[in-house]
């Protein structure tokens, strides 16, 4: 195991796990989402604001993952 | 003089031409582009009132929150036209991108979460008074308020870096995936994925400017307990 395969296995572990739990967490906030509207479809349009947020901050943090993963493979 | 700057300016020259287009003769009754503007500012300011709650404080905080949203949508729009990444120039040695789009350089986004950060404090200054504003992050009342103003302060610290990042880290991975789709299949693949970037362009300036208008909220409504963000 020398070091440039362990870098390769960094990166490949680093966005893999980064990106299963905000996946997870996306699928999660949009099913409530749904039921929430339908439940109340009158309230559908704050429920839109709302969950258009919340799946930003999930994202985001696939994002951060992104770019660690970035950084180990281009710069050392 | 990076080739995002260059990007920069050329939004910053149709934005100013825009401007100076629609603000030319407003009419009572509005042509076509004054009405398409009065439009989307109608409904920037609803979404704004629904939030903050009042008509005046939307109209009072609507420049930044606007200037956000329209800025950073403009540069991600303008980020996928034609050319953009494409065309090469010189550089020294190497051959570098003269357009590349303005939020996949972390100096933009950055800047721009700064901004935010700062003006929001300070517009929280002005609506409550500047002692009480930094008394939420330096509340010597006691040991436990201590401890909470010193996680508020890297709560504000945290927000600079995860609203710089967030819009870098899209913009940027959006980049390197049209460059890579591109490269290995130029003709009609890339459909989807443009279509991709486009819905990604503008879903990253509302959330950006979503979160700007939600923590204006947050440090303006009045002092009275520890308010949690109950603005929804």
């Amino acid at each position: 195991m020398d070091a440039e395969s362990i870098k390769a296995l960094a990166v490949a572990g680093t966005i893999v796990l980064g990106a299963i739990f905000p996946a997870v967490s996306i699928g999660w906030i949009g099913s409530s989402a749904l039921k929430a509207i339908g439940r109340n479809p009158e309230a559908a349009s704050k429920v839109q604001t709302m969950a258009i947020l919340a799946i930003a901050f999930a994202e985001a943090i696939a994002i951060y993952a992104l770019v660690i993963a970035l950084i180990i493979k281009f710069v050392a | 003089m990076t080739n995002s700057l260059f990007l920069t300016f050329f939004v910053c020259i149709i934005l100013l031409t825009l401007t100076y287009l629609i603000g030319r003769n407003i009419k009572i009754i509005p042509g076509k582009l004054q009405s398409f503007a009065e439009m989307a500012m109608e409904m920037l300011l609803g979404l704004m009132e629904s939030t903050l709650g009042s008509r005046e404080k939307a109209e009072k905080y609507f420049p930044l929150v606007a200037t956000i949203f329209i800025f950073i949508m403009t540069s991600n729009l303008l980020g996928i036209f034609p050319g953009v990444g494409s065309l090469m120039a010189e550089h020294g040695h190497t051959e570098v991108p003269l357009f590349r789009s303005p939020a996949a350089d972390l100096n933009f986004t950055l800047a721009f979460a700064v901004i935010s950060v700062l003006v929001t404090n300070i517009l929280g200054m002005a609506a409550i008074g500047t002692f009480n504003q930094l008394g939420k992050y330096f509340n010597f009342s006691s040991p436990i308020n201590f401890f909470i103003g010193i996680l508020e302060l890297v709560s504000e610290l945290a927000k600079i870096i995860s609203l710089s990042f967030r819009l870098f880290g899209n913009v940027f991975a959006g980049e390197v995936l049209l460059t890579i789709i591109s490269f290995l299949a130029p003709y009609f693949i890339p459909l989807p994925f443009l279509f991709l970037e486009l819905f990604v362009g503008m879903i990253q300036a509302f959330i950006f400017a979503m979160i700007t208008l939600v923590s204006i909220s947050l440090h303006t409504t009045a002092h009275g307990e520890h308010e949690h963000a109950e603005a929804h």
